[in-house]
């Protein structure tokens, strides 16, 4: 067996939402990822949500691309139809899932390695062209699959766990979102639930391309040398029982702080992380001034959180390509196929 | 020098610049020629350029009905100073220079077997119209008028043919006729006309249609039900998106409600499309892209995924001269293999060889269901010789009431009565699962697709039994995918022989002629015409019951031979090599030297004895 299958006992008290299910029902497999690992809390997040939006779960289809976050769809979500595509390419799988049919939710889950380097094409472009999703890009700065090395987001100057220096700049996905055209920006961060949920909500409603960036720490990341609970010394020290990796298990991290808030995040790895949450004041459908603001708090060494920017009246590619209300999947021979009439008309007319 | 006589039969190439203006123009004289009921087959050869350098257009005219090139020409028509010396020395003996002659050329210019027609166009064209560009376009119209005249082609086709063209623009259409009949009046009054070459009226077009392989496919396409297109510009397959947006626009709006009931996106790359493509077919829209060898080898990731999470696909390949962008407006059939066994790993792939745009038109809407049925990718192995030139086939057909064959979904009510649904379980035998799509049932049916290795209920796994139960399984789907493709079309010889020819695609016109050759020439051959892979019974034994088979295709590396010795674990001693990969499509003459030289090896070769055996 090299999955989890969670037992299927439910309380039957459990609460349930309009729909008639349970949180439960929002539930994947087990996670396999390690303990402690920010993603198993945006996965969290993405049930609550669902449960507390009343949606359906098979009216979800959730995509992803390769890297443990794009493992995640697997956990939550299960009476969905899941879909863990290539490496950097799920946005136009997810494109070419919704032109089929317009009237499912459609969520996108990657990594930053998977959307920031071999995907930054596919992110950029799934962006400019509106496709309707929620795509959640789960950023801890480094591979988490192929085990630590640097994403094209992680910060210049910093260290990867082989003690290689980064010497290029970062990506910034929510300035480029910003940027290409996305109508819905947001950043939170994995262990901060308050805003978090609401934000995957707004994103699962948005009529057109939603865009999360949520950080969320990698705990196979602790690993400076000198920490006795690094990767490294862990298996140094493991070597008479078996040579398989091991990573210990860390609490995952959470926070809690209000609007306008500025919270410091020790990440596992001991960096701190300085989160400021949007202030109550701040007009987020102001596409120029959230890159404005946003760029000003970056120079302070601050990570805005929060809804970053958002057109109300948003629409999507649907819209721009005029396809027809009936989802395309569902057409026809005779909404489809002219006939042979007309195919003579046509004959004729190469003559 | 005795000229070449012939009518209807004899091949007229057109030497012209690049962005002169030309194209249409030849096209006229091409199809003027077609409306006299006299089959014709042009092509067009042009480089990787938009503008100035050459370009050819080559018209076979032959009242027999030969859709393929013949090789040689009996008439240039030599527009361009750059390439005069190469196309002069194209000519048959006998045959016909027409030129520009404006300007004086030395006698040294000129071959002394040819027949010369001189005409001053530049100075007519000149002295007739004031702006630059009209000088330049109507001098390809004047020239149409001319060898009409020198040919004997009916002026009142080729003025009707104008007024189709210029329908509601009449200032186009006088000054069009007008230039025509300035070239004709000229001709009329200072050539010898007519020339020993010579087009007669004649009823052997029949029902026949003149269309290029690209739309045919495009409009296979429509007719097949496709809804979402994905693409990426590349030469010579840009063609099939423009056609489908142009005849989805025609067929495929509401009329109650002006919305499209298609989806068309021009993505940023070959990968982005076929990943579009992947995304629609698993959710159950019939999805196509087109594309060519380059775009192929960026899409193998994705071809790989849709094979083993078995997803629908259909990809009109138009292949050109490889390898990556060797000769990108030249014709090949050289990604045989690579589309055989696109992506990594032990994959192999469903390939539709049309001959022609009709088969364009039927292998497209074929594969689509082909694609739905089997849950794989499909490519339709068309290539540039029958993409990008118009030719005479057969018309279009669609029997009205065909159904899309939608394979095997399981529908919600199914689901419901307690139908078993295991994703990737082979309940019927043929290796082929059910599938669900995404939304059809609140609680049953829904799994997740991944590229990694699950039990038959898509539940992920690393174990080695089910990933071989898996790989085998879809061995056997590839078997049930031999009975469900096109099949191959056998043609015998009027008597036994122990020869047989195997050929497929656009080599199928030269083929017909060449075997005809053959046959007078006492030569029989059985021929094969493959239309698919895998490859069905009927192929290993026509090998078997040969013993020479020759394999001609147009690659350099005998890519079709390669894929029937892997794939029937055939003696490769037993098929001979028959290759033509210059760029240019395949010739008759080509394929009946080939044949009739190995034939003929035997008995000609030189006594050889081995030096060890002594007397
Ligand atoms: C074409 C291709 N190249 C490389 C890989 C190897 N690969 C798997 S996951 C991954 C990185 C994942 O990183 P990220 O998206 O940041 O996700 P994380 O694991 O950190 O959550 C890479 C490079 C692959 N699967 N496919
Ligand atoms: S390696 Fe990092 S990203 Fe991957 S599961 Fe472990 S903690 Fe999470």
């Amino acid at each position: 067996m090299t999955y989890i299958a969670k037992p299927p006992l439910r309380h039957p008290t459990l609460e349930r939402n309009k729909v008639g299910y349970t949180r439960r029902d929002y539930e994947g497999k087990i996670s396999t990822l390690c303990a402690g690992c920010g993603h198993d809390s945006i996965s969290a997040a993405i049930i609550q949500a669902c449960w507390e939006l009343d949606i359906e779960p098979h009216r979800v289809a959730k995509l992803s691309g390769i890297g443990c976050s794009s493992k995640t769809p697997d956990y939550f979500l299960g009476a969905s139809h899941g879909f863990n595509t290539v490496h950097g390419r799920m946005p136009s799988v997810l494109t070419g899932a919704n032109l089929a049919h317009r009237d499912l939710l459609y969520l996108g889950v990657s990594g930053d390695g998977d959307s920031a380097s071999i995907g930054l094409g596919q992110f950029a472009h799934a962006m400019r062209r509106g496709v309707r999703m929620a795509y959640i890009v789960e950023n801890n700065g480094v591979y988490g699959l192929t085990k630590g090395q640097f994403s094209a987001t992680a910060d210049q100057g910093s260290k990867s766990k082989k003690g290689v220096v980064n010497s290029d700049s970062p990506v910034d996905l929510v300035g480029l979102a910003l940027q290409l055209g996305a109508t819905y920006v947001a950043r939170s961060f994995s262990g901060n639930k308050a805003q978090l949920v609401p934000l995957v909500k707004g994103a699962l409603q948005h009529g057109g391309a939603a865009f999360i960036d949520v950080i969320s720490p990698c705990v196979a990341f602790n690993n400076h040398p000198g920490s006795t609970k690094s990767y490294d010394y862990v298996r140094e020290h493991n070597e008479a029982v078996s040579r398989i990796d091991f990573i210990t298990g860390r609490e995952e991290i959470t926070v809690d702080y209000g609007p306008g808030e500025v919270v410091d995040v020790r990440q596992h790895d001991g960096t701190l992380l300085r989160l400021r949450s949007l202030n109550t004041g701040y007009d987020p459908t102001d596409r120029n001034q959230a890159m404005a603001y946003m760029q000003q708090h970056q120079a302070r060494g601050e990570v805005l959180t929060g809804l970053l920017f958002v057109d109300p009246l948003a629409t999507d590619l649907h819209t721009a390509l005029n396809t027809s209300d009936r989802p395309l999947n569902a057409l026809g021979e005779a909404d489809l196929c002219p006939g042979a009439a007309a195919l003579q008309k046509l004959n004729a007319s190469l003559r | 020098m005795k000229p070449i006589e012939s009518i209807n039969d004899f091949v007229v190439k057109f030497s012209n610049v690049n962005g002169s203006g030309s194209a249409s123009a030849n096209e006229l004289f091409a199809k003027a020629i077609l409306r006299m009921g006299v089959p014709v087959s042009p092509r067009n050869i042009f480089p990787s350029n938009i503008q100035g350098l050459p370009t050819w257009y080559e018209v076979r005219v032959s009242e027999a009905g030969w859709l393929g090139r013949r090789g040689g020409i009996d008439m240039m028509v030599a527009m361009n100073p750059q390439t005069w010396d190469a196309d002069v020395a194209e000519l048959e003996p006998g045959g016909y220079l027409f030129y520009d002659s404006t300007r004086p050329l030395p006698p040294s210019k000129f071959r002394s077997d040819v027949h010369v027609i001189g005409m001053p166009l530049t100075e007519i064209c000149n002295a007739v119209y004031s702006d630059p560009r009209q000088r330049q376009l109507f001098k390809n119209i004047v020239y149409v008028g001319a060898l009409s005249v020198l040919l004997e082609i009916e002026p009142e086709v080729i003025e009707k043919l104008f007024s189709e063209q210029y329908r509601g623009k009449e200032k186009l259409l006088a000054s069009n006729v007008q230039a025509l009949h300035l070239g004709r009046d000229f001709a009329r009054e200072h050539l010898k006309a007519p020339i020993g070459i010579r087009v007669r009226r004649a009823d052997k077009v029949g029902d026949g249609i003149f269309v290029d392989g690209n739309s045919a496919a495009a409009l296979g396409c429509v007719y097949g039900g496709a809804t979402v297109a994905a693409w990426y510009p590349i030469t010579p397959s840009s063609s099939v998106a423009e056609a489908f947006q142009k005849y989805c626009g025609k067929f495929r709006v509401d009329p109650a409600t002006g919305q499209n009931r298609y989806a068309i996106v021009q993505a940023e790359d070959e990968i982005a499309s076929i990943g579009m493509v992947v995304g629609a077919g698993w959710n159950g829209a019939r999805a196509f892209t087109a594309t060519s060898g380059p775009g192929v080898s960026l899409m193998t990731e994705f071809i790989g995924l849709a094979y083993f999470a078995e997803i629908p696909v259909t990809i009109i390949n138009v292949q050109r001269g490889g390898p990556s962008t060797g000769m990108p407006t030249r014709t090949q059939q050289a990604d045989v293999l690579a589309c055989a066994y696109a992506s990594h790993g032990d994959t192999k792939h469903v390939l539709l060889f049309p001959e022609d745009p009709h088969e364009c038109f039927e292998h497209a809407a074929a594969a689509l269901d082909l694609a739905d049925r089997l849950q794989t990718p499909v490519f339709v192995m068309t290539d540039l010789d029958i993409g990008m030139n118009q030719r005479l086939c057969r018309p279009f057909v669609w029997e009205e009431g065909r159904r899309f064959d939608r394979g095997k979904v399981m529908t919600a009510e199914e689901l419901e009565a307690g139908k078993d649904f295991g994703r990737y379980k082979d309940v019927d035998g043929d290796g082929i699962p059910w599938r669900t799509l995404p939304g059809t049932h609140p609680t049953r049916g829904s799994y997740f697709t991944r590229g990694t290795t699950r039990d038959p209920y898509a539940r992920y796994s690393e174990r080695g039994p089910d990933y071989i139960y898996n790989v085998e399984r879809l061995l056997c789907k590839f078997r049930t995918a031999a009975d469900l493709v096109p099949q191959p079309v056998l043609r015998l010889a009027t008597e036994p022989t122990r020869l047989g020819v195997l050929y497929f695609g656009s080599t199928s016109p030269a083929m017909d002629e060449a075997l005809e050759v053959l046959t007078d020439e006492g030569v029989h051959v059985d021929a094969m015409r493959l239309r698919a892979f895998p490859f069905p019974d009927s192929v290993a034994q026509f090998i078997a019951a040969h013993d020479r088979v020759f394999v001609v295709e147009q690659n350099r590396d005998a890519q079709m031979r390669s894929l029937l010795v892997n794939e029937l674990e055939i003696d490769p001693a037993r098929l001979v090599k028959v290759l033509h990969f210059d760029g240019t499509p395949i010739t008759a003459r080509f394929i009946t030297t080939a044949i009739l030289k190995h034939v003929q090896a035997p008995a000609l070769a030189a006594p050889r004895r081995d030096p060890e055996l002594q007397p």
